[in-house]
Formats: C-alpha cells, sequence, structure tokens
C-alpha cells in the first residue's frame, strides 16, 4: 500500500512537476485511495511498514521512467546510513540494548558519562565493522583509531560522540543492486566513500505540553556504522533500493536487524539539482526523518521537484544548504535548521581508547568467515536459470533465500521450487500474516514433495492439498501420504476397473459420447477421478478412458 | 601520638625547635641529636595490630584525634567519615579477636583526593558544578585498597578538576602548607599532601596531570609518586587530560609510598589504557638500613637532567639537589649532568594538550544529568548558565584554551603541533634513559609560596609545573621525595629530589628512592605543626 502511494506520488509530479502546493497534496492523496483499492501489492523497497520481513515481488505495477522530474535537470543523491549493530552489549559498556525497554533501564555509569567512566571497546563492534566493510568491498584501515566528535545536546551525555574521523576503518567500496524490473531494472553499482565506527546517542522524549523533555539514555552508547555512499544515486527509487540492499546486506551478514521503524536502520539523504550538462554540484540540502523506504524515495522526489521548480522560476539561490525534515503527513519537507557556517565539532583522537589495529590474520579468518552477499546469491541463482523477477523474489530475503537454497540442497528441482515457493507459500504467507521461518513446513519436506509428484507417487493435485497441511501443521510428505492413503493409483487393471465402473453407471453419456458428443470425455474423466478418489494417475486415466470409449461394443 | 607509629625514642628525639639541615649546609646548629629517617607506618600499624598491642579502634581515633586539631589549620579535607572510620576499625578489631587474616591496609587511614570516585562520599572534583555528587560506584583504586583492610577517612581538598598549582582554585576551601600555613601545599592534590604531611592520615591518593602529586609532594616534605601511564586504572578519576591523567599516591616514607602503589597496581578491564604488565612486589625492596652495603647502589648510573638548574629555579633549590646528587654519588651511584634539549618545549605543550583535553572531558558537566543546573528558558541558556555558575575562573581559562587550540583552522597549529613535541619529548627522554638508570632534578623551581603570591598571575603559576610536565607528556614513572630545606617559615621549608625512571621500572625508583631516604642525615620529616604532638 505504501508503494502505491509512492509511485503515484510520482507519477502526480511527472504529470504535474510544479504542482506541489496543498491542493495539489490533497488531490494527490484521493487518488493514493484509489489506487490503494486497487491493488494491495507492494514494491520491493517500499514495503517495510506492510510486513518487514517478506518481500513481495510487484506484478501489476509499471513505472516505466522514474522520476524526471525534468529533462533539463539532474538530481545528485548521496547517502548517509546509520546502522545499529545488534551485538549483545553497547559499544564501550556491557550494557544489553533492547528497543522499547522502559526508560533508562539499560544504563551504567559508562554510557550515562559519569564521571570517572571510561569506556572500553567492545571487540564485536570492530568484527562488524570488518564484516561489513569487506561485504561493501571498502579497503580496511589497518591502523584506525577513535576521535571524540564534540558537541553539546541532553541525548549526548558526554558532550562528544566516541566516532571516527579521519581514518575510518573501511573506504573506497561499492554496492551492487539489480533494479527491479518495474523501475527499469538493470544491475547497478553505487559508491561507498566510507563507513566508520560511532556510538549511538540517547532520546529526548517530549511533554505532551511541550513544557518540558526528558531524557532516555537507553540507546547511548549503542554501536553504530555510518555508511556513507557516494553521490551516485539520480531518483528516488535508486536511493530507497539502495538503502534496501544495504539492509539486505546487513540482515544476511546477521550484523544488524535492519529494521527502519524501530531506527536499527537510519537515512539521512543530500540531495542537489544541476542542469544536466553541467559537472558542478548544485546546493545540497540534507534530509532527515526517514523512517521507510518508500519515505526515502517520496521525500527525495519531492525534494527534486521543490529545487527544479526553484530553479526553473530563476529562484535558485533559495535553495540554501539546510536540514530538512520529511513530513510524512503532509508529505513534504520542512526546514529543520538552517547550517550557519561549518559545524565545527573540533574532532581529536580519543585519548580512552587505544588505536584500533587490525592483522592481515585476524581480516582474512572473517573473509573467510562471510555468509554469501546478496549480489553472489543473485548472480548464483541467475546462472540456475531463473528470471531476474524469481532472482529478486527469492534473493531479497535471507530466510527465503535460505529456504530455497536448503530445498534445492535437498535435490528438488530449482524452478519447481520457486514455483512452489513464489506461489501457493507466498500466498499462505502473506495471507496468515507468517514469515517464511514461522511456516510449519520444512525445506526437507518440499523437496520430498516436489519429488514425490516429479516422480508419480502422488498427482500434482493431491500434491497441493499436502503442502497447505505441510505449511500449517507440519509432519512428512510420507507421513501424510500413508496416512491418508493418498498414494497415486498406476496400476492399469485398478484404472480400468474404475473406469468400466463409470460407463456402466452412465450409459446414457455413454450413448451420446459415442453418437458423436466427444467433450463428454471430460466429464468421464473427472467422474472415474472422483472414483478414485483423486489418487488415478490422469495420464493412465486418460488413456484407457479413450481405450474403453471408442472400442466397438 | 607519634609513638604510636614511630618508636617512642625516636620521637623524643625530636629538634623542638627549627634547625637547618639541608643537605647543603649540613652543619646543624641543634644540639638535640639528628632526626632518624621515617619509617613505614603502614608496617608499625600492621606489626601494632598483629602484636594486638594496639587495636584499631585506638590507631583510628589517634588519626582521628589530630585531623581533628589540625584541619582547621590546614583544610585539607573536603569531607571526613569519623563514624564510618571508627565502625571499620571496630569491625577490624572484632576480626582480629576471631584470628581471620588481615589485609595487607588493615587499619590503614587512606585520604581520597575528591576527584577519585568514592560511593559512599561526596566527590566533587573541588567543584561547584558537582557539590554534593555522590557517585553511584568506587574508583577502582578505592575498591582495591578497600578490598585490602584500607579504611578511606576523607576526600581531599584540589584545585578544581585538578586544575592548578596551589589548591586555591578548590571552589570550597584554601588549604594551607603544614610546614608553614601562610603557604600554599602546591597543588593540585594540595589536600592529600598536606594531609599526610601532618599525619591526618597514613598514606593518600592523588591524581598527577602535569604535577599534582609532585609538586605538592615537594612544597609539603612528605613522597610522592607518580606511576607509569598506564600502571595504576584511571576508573573512577574525573577525567582532566586523559592522555596524561594518573592516579599516584602519598606517603611519609617510600616504603609506604610503595606499598600503596603496589596496592591499586594493575590492569583493569573497566582501563582500555591501563596495562597488562605484571606488578611486581614493590615492598620487597625496602630493606632495613642496616642491612646496606657501605655503597649500596654501586654503578647506578644517575643523569641530573641539566635544563632543570637553569634560570628560573630558586638558588637554594639547586643547592638542595646538588647535595643530593653528591648524595647519591656517596651511595655509589655515577652522577652525570645530562641535556634534554627539547625539555623547556614540555611547559607550552603540556598546556595546550592538557587545556584540549580537558575542553572535553568537562562538556559533559552541562547541569542536565547530575551537578547544578541552572534554571533557563530554553537549552543553551540552561547549558550557559549551569556552567558559567558551576566553574571557576582557572577551569574556564583551560576550557576556553583549548577549545580554542581544538577549533578547525587551529587544531594543525596548536593540538597537531603539540603532540608532535610530545613524541620528540618521548624520544629524548627514552634516550636518555637509555644512558642511565635514573634521572634526577628538582620537582619544583622553589619551595611553597605564599598563599595568593600566584593567584592573579596564572602564567607564573604555569611555569611551576616546569619540572614535571614532561614527565606526564613522556608516560613515565617519577618518585618526589624530600631531600633537604631551604630557608622560609618558621621551621624552613622542604625541597623535594625527583627521581624519573624508565616506564614500568617503579621498582627500581622505589629501591632507590628508599635507600637515599634512609641514609639521609640530618633532615627532618616531620612538620613543625605537629612536631611537638606526642599525646598518645
Amino acid at each position: 500500500m505504501s508503494s502505491m502511494m509512492a509511485s503515484t506520488f510520482l507519477r502526480s509530479i511527472q504529470n504535474h512537476p510544479l504542482m506541489l502546493y496543498p491542493a495539489a497534496l490533497f488531490i494527490r492523496k484521493k487518488v493514493v485511495l484509489y489506487c490503494t483499492m486497487k491493488s494491495t501489492e507492494s514494491q520491493t523497497a517500499t514495503q517495510e511498514k506492510q510486513n518487514p520481513r517478506i518481500k513481495v515481488p510487484p506484478r501489476t505495477q509499471t513505472i516505466t521512467t522514474t522520476n524526471n522530474v525534468s529533462k533539463d535537470y539532474e538530481a545528485v543523491i548521496g547517502i548517509e546510513t546509520h546502522v545499529q549493530l545488534n551485538t549483545l552489549t553497547k559499544a564501550f559498556c556491557s550494557c544489553p540494548y533492547n528497543y522499547g525497554s522502559p526508560p533508562n533501564t539499560s544504563v551504567c555509569p559508562i554510557c550515562m558519562g559519569l564521571p570517572g567512566a571510561l569506556p572500553v571497546l567492545n571487540s564485536k563492534v570492530i568484527e562488524y565493522a570488518v564484516k561489513v566493510g569487506l561485504a561493501l568491498n571498502c579497503k580496511l584501515s589497518l591502523n584506525s583509531k577513535f576521535d571524540r566528535k564534540q558537541y553539546f545536546y541532553p541525548d549526548l551525555p558526554k558532550g562528544y560522540q566516541i566516532s571516527q574521523f579521519d581514518v575510518p576503518i573501511a573506504t573506497g567500496g561499492y554496492l551492487d543492486l539489480d533494479l527491479p524490473m518495474e523501475f527499469g531494472g538493470g544491475h547497478w553499482k553505487f559508491g561507498i566513500t566510507r563507513v566508520h565506527m560511532e556510538e549511538d546517542a540517547g532520546k529526548l522524549l517530549h511533554s505532551e505540553s511541550g513544557s518540558y523533555s526528558q531524557v532516555d539514555l537507553n540507546r547511548a552508547g549503542v554501536p553504530l556504522l555510518e555508511i556513507v555512499s557516494e553521490p551516485d544515486m539520480r531518483t528516488g527509487i535508486e536511493a530507497a533500493e539502495y538503502a534496501a540492499e544495504l539492509q539486505r546486506l546487513v540482515r544476511y551478514l546477521g550484523v544488524s536487524n535492519g529494521n527502519m521503524q524501530e531506527g536499527s536502520l537510519r537515512c539521512d539523504v543530500n540531495v542537489s539539482i544541476r542542469p544536466i550538462g553541467q559537472s558542478q554540484f548544485g546546493t545540497k540540502v540534507e534530509i532527515k526523518n526517514l523512517n521507510s523506504f518508500s519515505s526515502v524515495s517520496r521525500a527525495i522526489d519531492f525534494e527534486i521537484s521543490r529545487q527544479v521548480q526553484l530553479h526553473s522560476q530563476e529562484k535558485g539561490d533559495q535553495i540554501i544548504q539546510e536540514t530538512r525534515l520529511w513530513e510524512e503527513g503532509a508529505q513534504k519537507t520542512v526546514t529543520m535548521r538552517k547550517k550557519e557556517g561549518l559545524a565545527d565539532y573540533r574532532y581529536f583522537p580519543e585519548p580512552d581508547l587505544p588505536g584500533v589495529i587490525l592483522t592481515k590474520e585476524y581480516v582474512d579468518a572473517i573473509r573467510d568467515s562471510l555468509p554469501e552477499a546478496p549480489e553472489m546469491k543473485r548472480r548464483r541463482y541467475e546462472k540456475m536459470g531463473l528470471s531476474m523477477q524469481d532472482v529478486l523474489f527469492l534473493a531479497n530475503d535471507i530466510n527465503v533465500a535460505q529456504f530455497f537454497d536448503a530445498t534445492i540442497a535437498k535435490g528438488a528441482d530449482v524452478k519447481l521450487a520457486t514455483n512452489w515457493i513464489m506461489g501457493d507459500i507466498a500466498a499462505y504467507m502473506k495471507n496468515e500474516k507468517l514469515t517464511i521461518n514461522e511456516i510449519k513446513l520444512v525445506p526437507r519436506e518440499l523437496a520430498e514433495l516436489i519429488a514425490s509428484i516429479k516422480g508419480g507417487t502422488i498427482s500434482g493435485k493431491i500434491g497441493k492439498e499436502i503442502l497447505f497441511e505441510l505449511l500449517a501443521k507440519g509432519g512428512t510428505v510420507k507421513g501424510l501420504i500413508k496416512e491418508k492413503d493418498l498414494v497415486q493409483i498406476v496400476d492399469p487393471v485398478e484404472i480400468e476397473k474404475m473406469v468400466e465402473k463409470v460407463l456402466a453407471e452412465n450409459p446414457q453419456q455413454l450413448e451420446q459420447y459415442r453418437g458423436g458428443k466427444t467433450k463428454l470425455q471430460g466429464y468421464f474423466a473427472g467422474q472415474v477421478m472422483k472414483v478414485s478418489k483423486g489418487k488415478a494417475n490422469p495420464g493412465l486415466l486418460n488413456k484407457i478412458l479413450l481405450e474403453k470409449l471408442n472400442a466397438k461394443s | 601520638m607519634l609513638s604510636t607509629l614511630q618508636s617512642p625514642r625516636s620521637l623524643s628525639r625530636f629538634p623542638s625547635r627549627y634547625t637547618l639541615c639541608t643537605l647543603t649546609a649540613q652543619s646543624p646548629t641543634s644540639t638535640s641529636p639528628p632526626p632518624p629517617p621515617p619509617h613505614s607506618q603502614i608496617l608499625s600499624i600492621r606489626h601494632s595490630l598483629l602484636s594486638r598491642r594496639l587495636s584499631a579502634a585506638q590507631l583510628a581515633e589517634s588519626y582521628l584525634t589530630r585531623l581533628r586539631l589540625t584541619e582547621p589549620h590546614l583544610k585539607s579535607f573536603l569531607h571526613v567519615s569519623e563514624d564510618a572510620v571508627l565502625q571499620q576499625a571496630h569491625r577490624l578489631d572484632q576480626m582480629i579477636a576471631s584470628s581471620e587474616e588481615l589485609g595487607p591496609l588493615a587499619g590503614v587511614l587512606v585520604a581520597v583526593k575528591d576527584n577519585i570516585c568514592t560511593a559512599d562520599m561526596p566527590s566533587t572534583g573541588g567543584s561547584r558544578v558537582l557539590e554534593g555528587y555522590l557517585p553511584p560506584f568506587d574508583a577502582t583504586a578505592v575498591r582495591k585498597i578497600k578490598d585490602l583492610g584500607g579504611i578511606v577517612v576523607g576526600k581531599t581538598n584540589l584545585d578544581e578538576f585538578g586544575m592548578g598549582s596551589t589548591t586555591e582554585a578548590s571552589a570550597f576551601q584554601v588549604t594551607a602548607n603544614p610546614w608553614d600555613i601562610s603557604r600554599v601545599p602546591g597543588g593540585s592534590s594540595g589536600g592529600s599532601a598536606a594531609a599526610v604531611s601532618a599525619r591526618q592520615c597514613v598514606v593518600s591518593l592523588g591524581s598527577d596531570t602535569g604535577g599534582s602529586v609532585r609538586l605538592p609532594a615537594s612544597f609539603c616534605g612528605v613522597v610522592g609518586l607518580k606511576p607509569t601511564y598506564g600502571r595504576v586504572s584511571r576508573y573512577g578519576l574525573m577525567a582532566y587530560a586523559s592522555s596524561l591523567d594518573v592516579i599516584g599516591c602519598f606517603g611519609s616514607s617510600v616504603a609506604d609510598t610503595g606499598i600503596l602503589l603496589h596496592a591499586i597496581s594493575g590492569h583493569d578491564r573497566l582501563d582500555a589504557t591501563s596495562s597488562n604488565r605484571e606488578v611486581p612486589d614493590f615492598a620487597s625492596r625496602f630493606d632495613s638500613v642496616d642491612l646496606l652495603e657501605s655503597k649500596p647502589l654501586k654503578g647506578l648510573r644517575v643523569g641530573l637532567i641539566r635544563e632543570t638548574l637553569d634560570d628560573g629555579v630558586d638558588n637554594g633549590v639547586i643547592s638542595v639537589i646538588r647535595g643530593a646528587a653528591s648524595h647519591l654519588e656517596e651511595l655509589g651511584c655515577s652522577v652525570t649532568e645530562i641535556s634534554l634539549p627539547s625539555f623547556s618545549l614540555g611547559l607550552p605543550a603540556y598546556y595546550i594538550l592538557a587545556s584540549s583535553e580537558s575542553s572535553s572531558n568537562l562538556s559533559r558537566y552541562d547541569g542536565v544529568r547530575y551537578g547544578n543546573q541552572v534554571a533557563a528558558d530554553e537549552l543553551n541558556s540552561l547549558y550557559g548558565d549551569s556552567r558559567a555558575k558551576g566553574f571557576g575562573p582557572e577551569v574556564k581559562r583551560r576550557i576556553l584554551t583549548g577549545t580554542y587550540a581544538l577549533s578547525a583552522g587551529y587544531y594543525d597549529a596548536y593540538y597537531k603541533r603539540a603532540q608532535q613535541v610530545r613524541t620528540m619529548i618521548r624520544k629524548s627522554f627514552k634516550a636518555a634513559l637509555d644512558e642511565n638508570d635514573i634521572l634526577i632534578s628538582p620537582a619544583a623551581p622553589s619551595a611553597a609560596y605564599k598563599i595568593g603570591e600566584k593567584k592573579d598571575d596564572p602564567l607564573a603559576m604555569y611555569a611551576g609545573d616546569i619540572m614535571t610536565v614532561n614527565v606526564n607528556l613522556a608516560g613515565l614513572p617519577a618518585l618526589v621525595l624530600p631531600c633537604g630545606f631551604v630557608e622560609g617559615g618558621a621551621a624552613g621549608l622542604p625541597v623535594g629530589l625527583q627521581m624519573i625512571g624508565a616506564g614500568f621500572d617503579e621498582e627500581n625508583l622505589l629501591k632507590v628512592g628508599h635507600i637515599f631516604e634512609q641514609t639521609l642525615e640530618n633532615c627532618r620529616f616531620v612538620p613543625p605543626l605537629i612536631e611537638h604532638d606526642d599525646t598518645p
């Protein structure tokens, strides 16, 4: 649904690039509602809100062009992503972090920044950073360090954030992604400028009256990776897909739950526009408060149109370097703060922590233990002969991919396994609102089911019945076949008996058939299948039935 | 009362009037016999307790009595927990009665500088901004002392957050020097030094960022030890300049100082900069003077740093230090003058680095979570007003200096350059310590000066740190111990000798210091304030 809002929004901008006034918004909202009723399909990057785990590929939508708001301008987009690492304890103390705990219940002198407390680095943070750096094809700094970034804010208990400044742990990589077909498809590489480690800040809770604010330090000191992209993206969709691929990557690596609603993955985007052909960048605007991939996409596209509008009205100088906030309700960006010169964070090396030294052996050991990245998985699936739509569906969610891989590993036919997973299994999960890890069917039994149908033990129809049994209740294919006596009847003599019984019971229809109404073959076939309780081998049944029908009596 | 700690015989021999007994002027005019070298109070207490000659309660009471008598003159403490001290002493006596094993610091009254966190006592760092602050945890050093049976008697005065050289920059009170109460005790650990000097406690903890243990040790005539950076956990020490800060020890003898250092040393998983190195048993080196050979330090190579005897150093101090060098030679050392050309760069580099780090470390005192918050309508005034009211002028001066030095466009010229100087200083010390076993210098360019004398001249006060800051920049251990007197006050003013050792070689420093101390003749170690104090 949210994806529909996105695409509708895009279209409306394409149709009316300069209509960004409240009236236009109102109209757009109506269109959204209409579209929502028409379709419930989601797009890969934009269904975060619906179901964070299962990606259902779009089928009905086709957006052939992205948001080329104007032929004369191009947008330049870079993204800073903060990924919260799911280490057992915080970055510099032994407090656990659980999203949603009551305020200030997961704090200690260290993460509260009490006088005399000192940080000690959790080595898992380094391990996870190295994993992400390697998976993003970056160059690792074998000698990096932590620095202090200094500013005052009530959610920052020490008055500085422990971060990395001039020597980040990883630099100069890229992220591969395959754009879904409906967004034009194609393989893309977006540059990664740097990856660095830092600590999260706490949260401010504002009173309803607005007369006071409270500080919750549960989140203070939780490890983050800041991943900065090159300004390689040109559209909201590309940016959203980049973010979605990063989410996929950190989930594949197991370093973060990547959940945007909980703030485990946060994107700040920088948007500027320039006349096509100009190499110099325009004035960039930062957008914050993007809580879903669809808001990433919509906010960027809104911002691009806003800037293009200003430019084309000769008001380009009104585009100033500032931070704007995406307002989900109003579907627009508004000024949050204007940058007064360059912020001076007075970085200097963190004296409480020794330098971060990585040995080649350490890096090699992590490299060897890396799981298959989404990009590698997609290329492998592609080589198996699957279509890009199938590939993206299977590889989007690591749990689905693992289910698929395990099914294949049990010898299942690739195409058949894909069809089952993308078809009936996906439909079941969607209806029941379950993830693939929550269904009762296990890969081994799916492989067994596929083999049983292929080998003729059961018919496809019975296979489907068994599947729903397995999905809902579990059990084994063999067990269910035995329990329900579902083995396909392949004995010609037995089938012949059934055919003869049906013919004998339907003399009138037999007469009509033999009188030339050969359409009735289907009727007889159905009757025989009914007698066999669906177990007769269809090929055999038809062959024997035809012989009997056409036999001279 | 001192009879409980030292042999009664020696007490009676204390000169009743002031006598000049510097090493350079070894001509005691007094007819009294020379005072004996200091004994370990810690070992005497242990002996008294184990032999059941005195109870822990009696011992504690004797210190507390002296504390009550002297404190109105000295003001070394910001907080004293008399009841808790007596309770712990009684508990100890019960343990003794039931023959339970005693920790090595059992019954030892330890004073703790107020920038070191204690869970059961307020810890203000000498600052209004933390007035009334009660930390929820003990500093690692304090915890170790308690685990070994030590009794924390109270929290001592200091220059606010350790920033100062006189203890006048405390937000609460001015501490006096027990040798002359019109003079400063030195700083920033002035309270801890004065408390040991006046025997208000047995030993004490201080902190040393640029000389804050060694300068007051010199001014108050006690032994002060600045350990190697990383030897003692900083966990629980309110950070001033994290890359320079160390917790140090005060004692009235080298032996006590070494025993205290041993108690608090070692790796701490709560301090990433604490060292994994093994801690040698420093105490085993404190041989009785009777067992020493005639040249007990034979072969020890001692480098006298020429730059520390230059212009700007008090002539009296120079002659006392030269006298100390002669004494070392008598003990068998070969003393040579060496040059550390980068020495004078230490002071500016130190004040840039320490101020830079402090500007960051003190950001947390923003009035939001603890300490004093000034009511304000909006966030920036809450910060501004809380900090304006909470910090004293010296702290503000350093925050401003440090903020400036770290600002964009100035970083390279100041902070980065100071770091380069630091590397240079480290290397020159390394080279000098490859050639010599220890280096010696005065601990301060003068003896204690008058209260108020340098209060309005921060640069003159900063210049007084010239002898000590280089050692922090190099991260090395240094021991300061009394070696003589210069004229001043009613009874002369003590002068401290600084011995600088190689990194983590406190063991050698303590050994040399102990022999030096035990063979030093004609030098008094008890200030006039309490020298008649022999009430049991």
